[in-house]
């Protein structure tokens, strides 16, 4: 006889702990601001700890750059942008394979190091982050001597100097998704990672010096808002790429006006993840939670509003509730673990405020049950029902593992309801007929959708988004053209 | 003998596909001309238009937006007799075909299969943006216009323009040809007035998706940007098109800024 699921569940599957040793890390104590080839003190001296978020233990103190730091980075950058891009394309080419190795052969470190910083699973850095990284730079890499062929041109030519912000949610990836096209085209590059996870941005600044990238190709600079405030507004700086929330992409947008600054901008989303009658519902099931419990739903592209045609409504979220409440929620890394830390005590405020406002306008909550470690930042897994397209749970991106239920009758509603929203990044469908996929795949705003996988990137396939989620594309040929401008 | 009096024209907007007066009952005046002078309340009507036609628009087929094009050109040509000045209606008919022969190029140029790494057909693929507006500059009136409406309308795009406002008779006659070509109604929404006013407002709305500038105003670029930000909307600035090559020689830039790139993933297999 089969175990119904329900009589599955109350088996209690308990596992060994398995966490990644830490030992063969050796991090330093301090970290300096990487500019000109070497890690230096920041001029005004100021340094401020990283924390791990599961732990609230400090790992190592990070330089935060000020002004006069972010001067002297654009010298060094605007210094050696004409070598860099007068060198023969193809040795260009070789500097960024030999990253892409280097993260290869470092990437366990970087991995463990990723997740102590950040919260993310161990599973997910180790699978995910790291490999695609470096995925990122073994791809532009072979850009650099075919750029005029990615952008259909007779000739190209870099911008200059640019100036990169990435977010804490995938902080080696996004820094590899702006750094690698910014370098293969020749430009020099000066990235602000964010300011709960620098570590593996400042490691990837070593593999640059192990790499021999020459002096001032590239810059990091630590900082928080502040920092990044002032980079994009440094005279010197020709091209701003951001990721990161809506809010700051307007700040930074209206800040450029009519400055010639050339920019792109990856921004929020609040993604519509559609589930037809006809899928096949166990498999939607997990494409469900991938979509929105991977990163602790810290992802830009997340699957937060959870669109189930009616016919299928009470199933799909009773084989949903099941499967979250076997989700291993803690120590980001025990290799088990299936959600990990929230990235920092503001990130968890802002998770808790909205999904206060989800349960006072009248959603219904559940929330899994699951023993979470007395340190740290957590929230357990959290599906609303009776969400109204109105709700602030329905509208807002959360940016944590909280997925919102909507309900729809007709492919029409479902596109209907999926394009109500500023936003525009990204979307999911399910379903197994293929003319009904490509029907509503075309009919969706979205800078990217996923029929019966989500969450899933890789570096020859365009990734930004419609409306408010930003313009520009990051990812194969598209991604160049933000990097140069065609000559004629 | 009586001498004849001519029947003078007069000059109206293109809203929604209608040849409208200003809301506002307000004109200028130009050559002996009277003409309309929108107000923002024109703007917003012009842009609910544009929304209305957005949909079908990006629609059709390649091929038949193509066609489209083509007999806009076909049209412009053959009321050259209109204009004042000959090589530029030559020029702007030219730079009509030349996009009418992108709407079933860009995708090629613009997108393509991404060997994933994973089992799945993934492909990007350029979409419109929606609704855009465009700047036109002071002169040239017509080829300098034209030059900023043909790639928003080849990439499947609908469009809110503002005339020069030096000498708008000639967007307002363009209107009339294009009114009796095949361009559905809404597709095109030409306005003329005062430029500030009507930049701003239409910079400003919210259902617009992107700004095309050509008009050569720093500040108003300026302020284009700032507004552009509250909604993210994308903006392109340039000098005015005076001839057939400023307007095609940067066309994949052009098109590119009025262009969605979707990524698609299907899976193979199971």
């Amino acid at each position: 006889m089969t175990a119904s699921p329900e009589t599955r569940t109350r088996i209690v599957w308990d596992y060994a702990p398995a966490p990644e040793s830490a030992d063969h890390i050796r991090l330093k104590d301090r970290y300096g601001l990487f500019v000109d080839g070497e890690f230096k003190d920041p001029a005004g001296g100021r340094y401020e700890p990283t924390i791990n978020p599961a732990t609230e233990e400090p790992i190592a103190e990070i330089a935060w750059a000020g002004s006069g730091d972010i001067e002297s980075a654009v010298e060094s950058a605007r210094t050696a942008q004409p070598k860099w891009a007068s060198l023969k394309p193809l040795e260009r080419a070789k500097y960024l394979f030999r990253v892409a190795r280097l993260i290869q052969e470092r990437s366990r470190e970087l991995a463990v190091v990723e997740t102590m910083d950040g919260g993310k699973p161990l599973r997910e850095s180790r699978d995910v982050d790291i490999p695609l990284a470096a995925a990122h730079f073994f791809h532009y890499a072979g850009w650099a001597d075919k750029l005029r062929y990615g952008v259909n041109a007779r000739e190209v030519a870099p911008l200059g100097v640019v100036g990169q912000i990435v977010p804490w949610n995938f902080p080696l990836l996004m820094a590899a998704w702006k750094l690698a096209p910014a370098l293969a085209c020749g430009n020099t590059a000066i990235l602000k990672p964010a300011e709960t996870t620098p570590l593996t941005a400042l490691l990837l600044a070593e593999i640059c010096q192990e790499a021999e990238v020459p002096r001032g190709v590239v810059a990091i600079l630590p900082g928080d808002g502040a920092t990044g405030a002032a980079l994009v507004r440094a005279p010197g700086i020709d091209k701003v790429a951001f990721t990161g929330s809506t809010a700051v992409g307007r700040d930074i947008q209206s800040a450029l006006a009519g400055t010639g600054t050339s920019l792109t901008l990856e921004l929020g989303g609040k993604s519509a993840n559609i589930v037809f009658e006809d899928a096949a519902l166990d498999q939607a099931v997990e494409g469900i939670v991938n979509g929105i419990f991977f990163n602790q739903g810290h992802v830009c592209c997340a699957g937060s509003r959870l669109l189930i045609q009616e016919s299928v409504r009470d199933e799909v979220i009773a084989k949903l509730w099941q499967r979250m409440r076997l989700l291993r929620v803690g120590d980001p890394l025990d290799k088990n673990t299936d959600v990990g830390a929230i990235n920092s005590a503001e990130q968890l405020e802002r998770i808790e405020v909205l999904v206060a406002a989800g349960e006072s306008e009248g959603a219904t909550r559940r929330t899994i049950e699951c023993e979470l470690p007395d340190r740290g930042y957590w929230f357990a897994p959290t599906l609303f029902t009776d969400v109204s397209p109105a709700h602030r749970i329905a509208v807002e991106e959360i940016f944590g593992p909280v997925v919102s239920v909507l309900t729809f009758r007709t492919q029409a509603e479902a596109i209907e309801k999926a394009n109500n929203s500023r936003y525009g990044l990204a979307a999911g469908i399910w379903t197994d007929k293929g003319a009904k996929a490509f029907e509503v795949a075309s009919a969706l705003q979205a800078g990217v959708v996923w029929q019966n996988t989500y969450n899933h990137f890789d570096p020859t396939a365009a990734f930004g988004g419609y409306k408010e989620s930003g313009f520009g594309r990051e990812g194969g040929p598209a991604g160049l053209r933000p990097y140069l401008q065609v000559i004629r | 003998v009586t001498q004849r009096l001519t029947v003078r024209k007069t000059y109206k907007l293109w809203i929604g596909g209608a040849f409208v007066r200003s809301e506002s009952g307000r004109y200028d005046e130009v050559g002996g001309f009277n003409f309309p002078r929108a107000s923002r309340k024109d703007v917003r009507d012009a842009v609910a238009a544009a929304r209305k036609a957005a949909k079908p628009w990006a629609a059709r087929t390649a091929y038949n937006r193509g066609q489209i094009l083509y007999r806009a050109a076909e049209a412009l040509e053959s009321s050259r007799a209109r204009f004042a000045d000959g090589d530029e209606v030559d020029a702007a008919v030219d730079v009509l075909l030349h996009y009418a022969g992108w709407t079933d190029k860009l995708h090629a140029v613009l997108g393509g299969v991404n060997p994933v790494a994973a089992p799945f057909l993934s492909f990007s693929l350029p979409e419109p943006t929606g609704v855009v507006g465009v700047v036109a500059p002071d002169a040239p009136p017509l080829l300098g216009l034209v030059a900023e409406l043909a790639p928003v309308l080849a990439a499947g795009n609908v469009a809110v323009a503002i005339l020069s406002e030096a000498e708008p008779l000639p967007g307002l006659d363009l209107a009339e040809a294009l009114g009796v070509s095949d361009v559905p109604a809404g597709v095109v929404n030409l306005l003329s007035g005062r430029r500030q006013e009507l930049a701003k407002a239409l910079g400003g709305h919210r259902d617009l998706n992107a700004i095309v500038d050509a008009a050569g105003d720093a500040e108003l670029a300026t302020e284009l940007d700032k507004l552009a930000a509250e909604t993210i909307k994308r903006t392109r600035h340039s000098g005015a098109a005076t001839s057939y090559e400023d307007a095609t020689d940067d066309a994949v830039e052009r098109l590119n800024v009025v262009t969605e790139l979707k990524t698609a993933w299907h899976p193979v297999g199971a």
